[in-house]
């Protein structure tokens, strides 16, 4: 048989296997992302007719949107809308909410203690562990940056 | 006795008969184009299990006790079962036969358990080691997701080139007598990795085990493509289905006239929006155990190479960058 080194077979396979949809993923990215974010202002806007102050009116609309997001998961639902929404769900805050609320239903299985509490921040704990340190170095730069 | 054939090759001269063979498979198998073919199709998915393990156990059971029904014997008539599946330590298969109480042989070929089990169970049956084995296999959709990918409600998006793991269940007996199809030879793969990382494109990681295979058997038989009525691999996939092809040609063997795959037969791939197709042990065993087998039994396929194709990664494997190495195993079955 006719030998065939990794790049020409890696070459073979780029051409064979299709691309994603960027154009349609990037639009519906943008259209979910969008309406999200609109229904993020319009609780913005609500919670402060309801007599919140404006930090108080945002840390409610976090709340609501992993509220929603959470519930989205259970009802089994969420996974769908994302199927299409992609990056405009994954992105906000709700895609952090389903990346733990998702593994802890998956892992029930096998129990409270290793299944749930092991695993619910398997997909969301990696984020955290960057994201905190991420701050922290900012935080320190922003510190340096302040003594000048 | 075995006769070797060339260099890879058993010719299987006793001719191993398949005796009964069954295909158990959930909703969205049943929901595809060859729903008719299978014994059983659950849309309940859970299979009134309470974890999704145990209802790919129950799965294998049920494909198990079905073909041995079908073949006309009973449990005490099987001298060893050869099965394995997806999940760690192969737990279907083991949780799923332990009730049988039949000798267990597990195996690990990942998507090519079914060739693999039936090329050894045939081997043991024509060597005259049993009068029967049983061959079987599995995969179940959500117990594959939660082990190798992402939780079910997890809202991720997956690419053109991923497969959907079936779930699905195949089982065969093999018997020294009887007038069902017989496995006439088989030929073991020799693993392949041309360097494949991405484990959402595993047809194309293993098509050139494929693609070797093949050209492994025709050189020890002398034959080409043309002598037989299907070249049935399982599962390439799309992407798969065309890299082997492609591989093929460049030694000048064209496949694509008899060529077809399990895990493009398995689902309607546009309106099932299963993306390159089916994966999984269970889809190219409900495939083989279904309307394969039956054509055969009905003459309408006299000379089939069944070619079951694997992707031996772990998780482990694919987390420390390490390609993605193939396998695949030829059987071929006559009627």
């Amino acid at each position: 048989m006719k030998k065939i080194t990794r790049e020409e077979y890696a070459a073979m396979t780029e051409k064979a296997s299709p691309g994603s949809h960027v154009f349609k993923d990037c639009l519906y990215a943008f259209v979910f992302g969008g309406a999200l974010c609109t229904l993020g202002q319009v609780l913005v806007n609500l919670y402060q007719a309801v007599g919140l102050d404006l930090q108080g009116a945002r840390a409610a609309v976090s709340i609501s949107l992993i509220g929603l997001s959470a519930l989205l998961t259970a009802l089994r639902v969420y996974d769908n809308i994302a199927r299409y929404a992609g990056a405009g769900t994954l992105v906000p805050i709700t895609g952090f909410a389903n990346a733990v609320v998702s593994p802890a239903m998956e892992f029930k299985a096998e129990g409270y203690v290793m299944g749930i509490g092991a695993k619910m921040f398997t997909i969301a704990g990696p984020v955290l562990v960057y994201g905190i340190i991420a701050s922290i170095l900012y935080g320190i730069i922003l510190y340096i940056v302040g003594l000048f | 006795m075995a006769q070797r054939l060339g260099k890879y090759t058993l010719r299987l001269e006793n001719r191993p008969r398949v005796q009964g063979f069954a295909s158990i498979v959930g909703k969205k198998e049943g929901d595809g184009p060859l729903e008719r073919y299978f014994d059983a199709v659950h849309d309940d998915t859970t299979l009134g299990q309470d974890s999704w393990e145990k209802a790919e156990s129950r799965l294998q059971q049920e494909a198990a006790e079905e073909a041995i029904k079908k073949a006309g014997v009973t449990e005490q008539d099987i001298q060893y079962i050869l099965a394995g599946d997806l999940l760690n330590q192969c737990i279907s298969s083991t949780f799923g036969l332990q009730s049988l109480n039949i000798p267990f042989w597990g195996q690990y070929g990942a998507c090519s358990t079914m060739a693999q089990t039936l090329s050894l169970a045939s081997v043991l049956v024509d060597a005259g080691a049993a009068e029967r084995c049983l061959a079987v296999t599995s995969s179940h959709f959500c117990s594959a997701e939660r082990q190798f990918r992402f939780p079910l409600e997890y809202g991720g998006q997956r690419t053109p080139t991923a497969q959907w793991t079936a779930t699905a269940s195949g089982a065969v007996v093999v018997g020294q007598s009887g007038d069902g199809p017989w496995v006439s030879a088989v030929t073991a793969g020799r693993i392949r990795d041309l360097g494949i990382k991405d484990a959402a494109n595993m047809g194309a990681a293993m098509a050139p085990a494929a693609a070797q295979t093949l050209f492994d058997f025709l050189t020890d038989t002398q034959t080409k493509p043309a002598d037989y009525d299907l070249i049935l691999t399982g599962d390439l996939g799309l992407i798969g289905s065309s890299l082997m092809e492609e591989i093929l040609r460049r030694d000048g063997i064209e496949i694509a006239p008899v060529h077809n795959d399990c895990g493009l037969m398995l689902y309607d791939r546009e309106k099932q929006d299963v993306h390159a197709g089916g994966s999984g042990c269970g889809c190219s065993g409900a495939v083989l155990c279904s309307v394969v087998l039956q054509r055969m039994c009905r003459k309408k396929l006299r000379n089939v190479l069944f070619i079951g194709t694997g992707a031996l990664m772990s998780t482990t494997s694919s987390q420390q960058g390490e390609s993605i190495p193939g396998i695949a195993h030829l059987v071929y079955l006559q009627a």
